[in-house]
């Protein structure tokens, strides 16, 4: 096993209603496991996930996660 | 009936009605800003002198019955700010107004003779100069509720704070809000500073009784409205309780942080660690625990359906300003270290009430912070700038100045400018392709004139990655291009979200476009469109002395690393020059 953190924000905290803004939760995932796995696994709305930054870089659905990684879940955004 | 010009001469107090011109008649808002600066203005003038204007024009569709969003209203001239053609353009009550006056633009030239100030009132019967001099000394606040005491019809108020009676380079103009608060801002650019120097505080526009917006095809405008409408109500970001609705522009604070590219501490940096306290998110929690008049989903003018505005509230509830935007809160917040919203939200107050940017005081108060005439993190006296502004101290108005006369009064080489004008909420490092529109756009440093986060962040219109440099001169040129034209329609920019991904709503915003002018445009021609606007105002430049030298980042960008990704500016030269190789002089 690995763990991971995650963070989501705007509209997808709605699904992890536990966690205060930009806090973020450990997850413990078995090797191997893809960013669109543990989407899944938080029940994040594949439809509301517009983007996935993982450790600050622009990540794809497909990627496996590495120990330690913290991985953003982001809907729709933009504005300024 | 045609559309008219109304101009409005302060040398001689005369007014004239006139057929807008054939060479203009196919522009309205930047377009149309921009044409008539490009025509009428020397761009070798001094800003604040008699020879430059004050154009405004609502855009193709502002006014025309529910168009969605498009209550746009455009101020262009020459900036003091940045020396450059400018074009400002804010939502409020003044664009739907003065278009169902049957107004295609005002243009306010000419210097009073005496030294005394004006009110402008604009109605259907002409125009009446009345004596301003009651409202001066005052903010926009006071400016807004007096003339909506004096005048019926709950008028549209144009207006300047005391920063532009003092004809400070980071005035803006003000247009009031359907509370009739002094939230919505021509900000960018110093435009305020222009209109104080034609001895004007204010313009009231009552549209009572006007003749409307003519509409040239109906059938076809229905047809582009309902797509549009359609496609803005679908999309995640822009429908009802989406990103925008439900947190604000502000929606961006933590992504862009967790994307490295929120700068901090006067571009020091690219994460701040107090983002979450000033997000979106913490907002929304705010209006909800406070209650009274705070509120998320909040309109700034009529007839918008995304209603990305808000009304932040003070401890007991009542309104204590509108709006706290993304860039305002970065850039009083993280720009400054920070972390503390009732601040941020005083601050964007005291902004909104003097009439300056809020983009540029932010940064102007990094610079004073970077100096060690401030602490970064000191909330008290970043507060107490605006004191200095209002009292018209010599520190103060250095301030208003903005950041390059503060980095200069206070010998700072850390400047982060493009053309005179401060960079807004996007590090150019870490995400490159906006870098690449600070660079080059005809106004300066600017994030709306070719917002490339879309695709760089957002994953909307495709997806791109940030660090790279490759390609993004054509991306940023396709968006400054897609910009010039959306600046142009009337409608707001954030249009551009849905209709980048939802083609059956791009395709109605030009058809709109068509229905209301009678004009032959398809969803294909918008960049072409947009590209003419950005001739016209890369020619306007270049004749003010403008060279490609100009089309560069601040140089310590080029040699400071900047954490979490411990990148440098690295895009060439010859790459920026290709974003407008293609302009030519006829």
């Amino acid at each position: 096993m690995i763990e991971v953190n995650v963070v989501v924000f705007a509209t997808l905290r709605r699904y992890l209603p536990d966690l205060g803004i930009g806090e973020e939760k450990a997850i413990k995932i078995e090797q191997g496991t893809t960013l669109t796995e543990i989407r899944d696994m938080l029940n994040l709305p594949e439809e509301e996930v517009k983007v996935i930054v993982r450790n600050n870089l622009q990540a794809e659905a497909g990627d496996v996660a590495q120990d330690g990684d913290r991985i953003a879940y982001i809907p729709a955004v933009a504005g300024g | 009936m045609g559309k008219k010009i109304l101009r409005i001469n302060m040398s001689d107090m005369q007014t004239s009605y006139e057929d807008v011109p054939e060479k203009w008649a196919r522009w309205a808002g930047r377009g149309l800003t921009s044409a008539i600066t490009y025509d009428e203005v020397d761009p070798t003038c001094h800003p604040l002198g008699p020879n430059n204007k004050v154009v405004i024009a609502p855009g193709w569709v502002t006014g025309s019955p529910a168009a969605p969003s498009s209550g746009r209203t455009s101020f262009g001239g020459k900036s003091p700010l940045t020396g450059t053609i400018k074009e400002a353009n804010s939502g409020g009550l003044s664009g739907q107004k003065i278009a169902k006056l049957g107004l295609a633009a005002i243009i306010l030239e000419g210097v009073p003779k005496k030294d005394k100030w004006y009110t402008l009132v604009i109605n259907k019967d002409g125009v009446e100069f009345e004596d301003a001099s009651g409202l001066i000394g005052k903010g926009m606040y006071d400016v807004d509720e007096i003339l909506w005491e004096q005048y019926p019809n709950e008028p549209a108020v144009i207006g300047i704070g005391q920063a532009g009676e003092m004809k400070l380079s980071n005035a803006g103009i003000s247009v009031n809000d359907p509370e009739n608060k002094p939230g919505r801002y021509a900000g960018r650019g110093g435009m305020g500073a222009v209109m104080g120097a034609r001895g004007v505080k204010a313009i009231v526009v009552d549209d009572t009784d006007g003749p409307g917006v003519d509409i040239a095809d109906a059938d076809l405008f229905k047809q582009g409205r309902r797509k549009l409408t359609k496609a803005i109500g679908k999309h995640d970001l822009t429908k009802k309780d989406g990103g925008l609705n439900a947190f604000g522009t502000n929606v961006l604070m933590n992504i862009i942080n967790e994307a490295g590219g929120l700068p901090t501490r006067n571009f020091s940096a690219g994460q701040f660690e107090g983002a979450a306290l000033n997000s979106g998110e913490k907002v929304a929690e705010i209006v909800e625990e406070r209650g009274g008049e705070g509120m998320t989903g909040h309109s700034c003018h009529p007839g918008c359906i995304i209603q990305c505005s808000n009304i932040y509230p003070d401890e007991d509830g009542s309104a204590l300003v509108s709006c706290l935007e993304y860039e305002t809160a970065w850039a009083l917040g993280a720009n400054c270290g920070i972390d503390d919203l009732d601040y941020i939200a005083k601050m964007t107050r005291e902004c909104n009430d003097l009439g300056v940017d809020t983009i540029e005081a932010g940064n102007t108060i990094a610079i004073a912070m970077e100096a060690g005439v401030l602490e970064f993190g000191d909330k008290e006296g970043a507060l107490k700038t605006f004191d200095e502004i209002r009292e018209g101290t010599p520190l103060g108005r250095i301030y208003g100045q903005g950041v390059e006369a503060t980095a200069k009064a206070f010998g700072v080489h850390r400047v982060p400018t493009v053309k005179g004008q401060s960079m807004p909420a996007y590090e150019p490092r870490a995400i490159k392709g906006i870098g690449v529109t600070y660079a080059t756009t005809t106004m300066g440093a600017d994030h709306t004139s070719g917002y490339t986060i879309a695709p760089e962040i957002a994953g909307v219109g495709g997806k791109v990655d940030p660090l790279a440099d490759e390609d993004k001169d054509a991306l940023s040129l396709t968006f400054q291009a897609a910009t010039a034209f959306i600046d142009s329609t009337g409608y707001c920019l954030f249009i551009a979200f849905p209709i980048l991904d939802i083609e059956e709503g791009w395709a109605g915003m030009a058809e709109s476009v068509a229905g209301v002018t009678g004009l032959d445009i398809t969803g294909d021609d918008v960049i072409e469109i947009g590209k003419e606007v950005l001739k016209m105002e890369r020619l306007f430049n270049k004749a003010a002395g403008f060279t490609p030298a100009d089309d560069r980042l601040p140089e310590f960008m080029r040699y400071e690393e900047l954490p979490p990704h411990n990148v440098k500016w690295t895009m060439a030269d010859e790459d920026l020059d290709e974003v407008y190789a293609w302009v030519q002089e006829d």
